[in-house]
């Protein structure tokens, strides 16, 4: 499974590692990666000279590349602090990712050490912080995108305990849940028929149940769905976790 | 260029992936219903499974010997074949020292993986597949594409046109008249044959039993009428006590056909004794380690745990969408994507592609009844590859990334100067990772650097 074992979550202050995705398109979910973190009172440092977590070149096998920028990451996230990330992806890359390409590196045991530190946002809410439940109010349908690199994490369970217990939403349920929506990094561009395909077979599923609105852990599976709808002219409306549960704060989904 | 992969499958007809698809998926549904109906916790046992292969591969140094002892003392005959042809030719000598001139044979894999039934042709003797599957495979000189069920990819009209072009009865795609017809045919080819081949699915190191699973029977009919039993067996394949059978057993008919045992189980415990009415005489059994020693020194090893099972294909996105002749390789799916390359040995680089031929989803591992880290695997042979520097079609290059990305200056210049994908249509934008994106997908919005101004601005009243 994956290295996942995590320290105990002590203090009330941790890093931000907002992801290449935010930092280059989707800004609104890092804001509102803040917001959430500052609700449940907890002190939220961006530490400026952050980047990447490494994983494009470390699936595309160049693991030399890859540890140049894991080395830039545990130097930038230094410290006792836990980082917090709004994706089940980038997360999984600092807790195992970089572990696997570390083994047999004089310095795997820093790279371990950030690994055990590192939290997914619904994971570190959850069971980082104890927080079960969320308040405010969400009158919306959602269905809720496993993407797959939270697979053997805490993430899904965290995320439909959250989503749940939110006045007004209604978490729907759609066939083959479990099944990769065909991102997967440079597999969308050096695969893209399967990919595509793959993508399809999960809009038609989520399309199916016809919910208000897809949200994920992860930007990234939402960047390649949403694109093929809306190239498709048939758009659907997918969110990031993070702006359900800020909006949830303030009353409702944006129009 | 996409990748060779990716081509297959974009050609594939509609109706072979959707009885690819439909199949797979009732089979893998099936298959978590009833592990998570039958065992509190499924996962725990395919852990605990994992740890005693892990174990076994680990420890062949002694499990080997061990077995090769047993299996002499109970009156069979043990050969060591390093290579595939020295496997070949071990069945050629003992075929040749009887006198045989045919051979009934039940499904095995390494048997396909070293290409036997072709070299025995070669030596003008009869090798006969008695499984349904695999004997279809082979009256239409095809190759299996699943490892569990050869003819996922054929429907019944494929199936009843060539039993009427081999002279099995005239056109009939009824299943039951199929199966009918093959088992009348098989029949007399059992009766006649002097030898059966077997594979094994485990032989345990404390018995020298040798273990079998099969649906349809024809593997207990090969040993029937024929006087000598040759077992081909991969030397992963050993468990070190009969008991460890309950665990793996209990996981692999749930895991590869969804059942709680398969249809037929045997325990052959050696040649015909003194007493016993029937079974053959003879009994060798030939452990054939063609590159596994190679793959066992590797970073990949944990390979060998795997019973072919089939249920990481069945669960696998890409192999759903591919099919499994789209692996070019004996083993397709995940397991073949990490075995196929690994036992190329030198000529690794002709499969260098399988293993980038996943979105490293982990259904695989998720489902793997020994627990293998199949992704793992895959990346560290993604890995290999670029050290070996073998050519990756389509790839992007990631060395002017990582010396981005591990700056910061160069990074926020980076985030500025993506914008230019707002303003230009990207079909002018010379970058292929761009227009293999966008052939489909439309990009969002580029927003580079916002979220770090929208940061600044709320800390700054702070400050
Ligand atoms: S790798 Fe695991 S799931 Fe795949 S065939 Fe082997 S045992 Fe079954």
């Amino acid at each position: 499974m994956l290295n996942a074992e995590r320290a105990p979550v002590t203090g009330r202050k941790v890093q931000l590692m907002a992801t290449c995705l935010c930092d280059a398109f989707y800004d609104d979910v890092a804001a509102a990666t803040v917001e959430v973190l500052e609700h449940l009172g907890v002190e939220v440092v961006f530490p400026e000279g952050q980047t990447c977590c490494g994983q494009p070149a470390f699936n595309g096998g160049d693991w030399a590349a890859s540890r140049k920028v894991v080395r830039h990451t545990v130097r930038t996230f230094a410290g006792e602090d836990p980082v917090v990330i709004p994706s089940a992806s980038c997360a999984a890359m600092l807790f195992h990712g970089a572990v696997l390409e570390f083994e047999r590196e004089a310095d795997a045991a820093e790279v371990s050490a950030l690994g055990r530190r590192t939290w997914e946002l619904a994971d570190f809410i959850v069971n980082g912080l104890g927080v079960k439940t969320w308040p405010g109010r969400y009158e919306a349908r959602v269905a809720l995108h496993r993407s797959c690199h939270s697979r053997g994490t805490e993430t899904v369970p965290a995320a439909q305990a959250l989503l749940g217990s939110i006045a007004g939403l209604s978490l729907v349920e759609f066939g083959e849940a479990e099944q990769c929506c065909g991102f997967g990094g440079t597999f969308a561009v050096t695969f893209p028929h399967l990919s595509s395909a793959m993508g399809e077979l999960k809009l038609e599923h989520v399309r199916a149940v016809a919910p208000d609105e897809y949200v994920s852990p992860d930007m990234s599976c939402m960047m390649h769905l949403g694109g093929l709808a809306q190239a498709e002219g048939k758009p659907i409306r997918a969110r990031h976790l993070a702006q359900v549960l800020r909006d949830a704060l303030k009353g409702g989904p944006r129009s | 260029m996409p990748q060779p992969i990716d081509q297959f499958a974009a050609r594939l007809p509609a109706d072979k992936r959707a009885s690819v698809y439909q199949s797979t998926k009732t089979t893998h549904e099936k298959r978590t219903r009833l592990l998570f109906d039958q065992f509190g916790d499924p996962d725990r046992l395919r852990r605990l499974a994992g740890d005693i292969k892990q174990h076994a591969i680990e420890n062949l140094d002694t499990y080997l010997p061990q077995v090769e002892q047993r299996l002499r003392a109970s009156g069979a005959q043990v050969h060591w074949a390093s290579t595939g042809q020295a496997a070949c030719e071990a069945v050629l000598r003992i075929m040749r020292d009887r006198g045989a001139t045919r051979m009934v044979k039940a499904k095995t894999m390494v048997s396909e993986e070293i290409e036997l039934a072709h070299f025995l042709e070669g030596h003008g003797l009869e090798a006969v597949e008695t499984d349904l599957g695999e004997f279809i495979v082979q009256i239409d000189d095809d190759h299996p594409s699943h490892i569990v069920r050869p003819i996922i990819h054929k429907n019944r009209r494929e199936i009843a046109t060539s039993f009427e072009r081999e002279g099995l009865g005239a056109y009939n795609d009824d299943p039951a008249t199929i199966t009918r017809r093959a088992r009348h045919h098989l029949r007399h080819k059992y009766l006649a044959a002097d030898v059966g081949l077997t594979g094994a699915n485990f032989v345990s190191a404390e018995s020298g039993r040798v273990v079998l699973v099969t649906n349809e029977g024809n593997s207990r009919f090969c040993l029937a009428a024929t006087r000598c039993h040759i077992v081909l067996v991969g030397i992963e394949k050993i468990v070190p006590r009969d008991r460890d059978l309950a665990v793996l057993l209990n996981l692999l008919g749930r895991s590869g056909t969804a059942q709680d045992l398969t249809v037929y189980t045997e325990f052959i415990g050696g040649p015909r004794r003194v007493g016993q009415p029937d079974g053959p005489e003879e009994m060798h059994v030939i452990f054939v380690d063609n590159g596994r020693t190679e793959v066992l020194a590797s970073d990949c090893r944990e390979i060998l745990r795997c019973i072919r099972c089939g249920a990481c294909l069945n669960v696998c996105p890409i192999y759903r969408q591919a099919s499994g002749h789209a692996y070019r390789s004996v083993y397709p799916g995940p397991v073949g994507a990490v075995l196929s390359p690994l036992l190329m040995g030198e000529r690794f680089p002709q499969k260098a592609d399988l293993p980038k031929a996943s979105s490293l989803c982990g259904a695989c591992h998720e489902v793997c009844p020994v627990n293998i880290p199949i992704p793992d695997l895959l990346l560290r042979l993604r890995a290999r590859a670029k050290e070996e520097n073998v050519p990756s079609p389509g790839s992007p290059p990631m060395g002017p990334w990582a010396l981005i990305a591990a700056q910061p200056a160069a990074w926020k210049a980076a985030l500025a100067g993506g914008r230019i994908i707002n303003h230009l249509p990207v079909k002018l934008i010379p970058v292929p990772a761009l227009q293999a994106w966008a052939a489909k997908r439309s990009l969002p919005e580029w927003r580079g650097g916002e979220f770090r101004k929208w940061m600044k601005a709320r800390q700054r009243p702070s400050a």
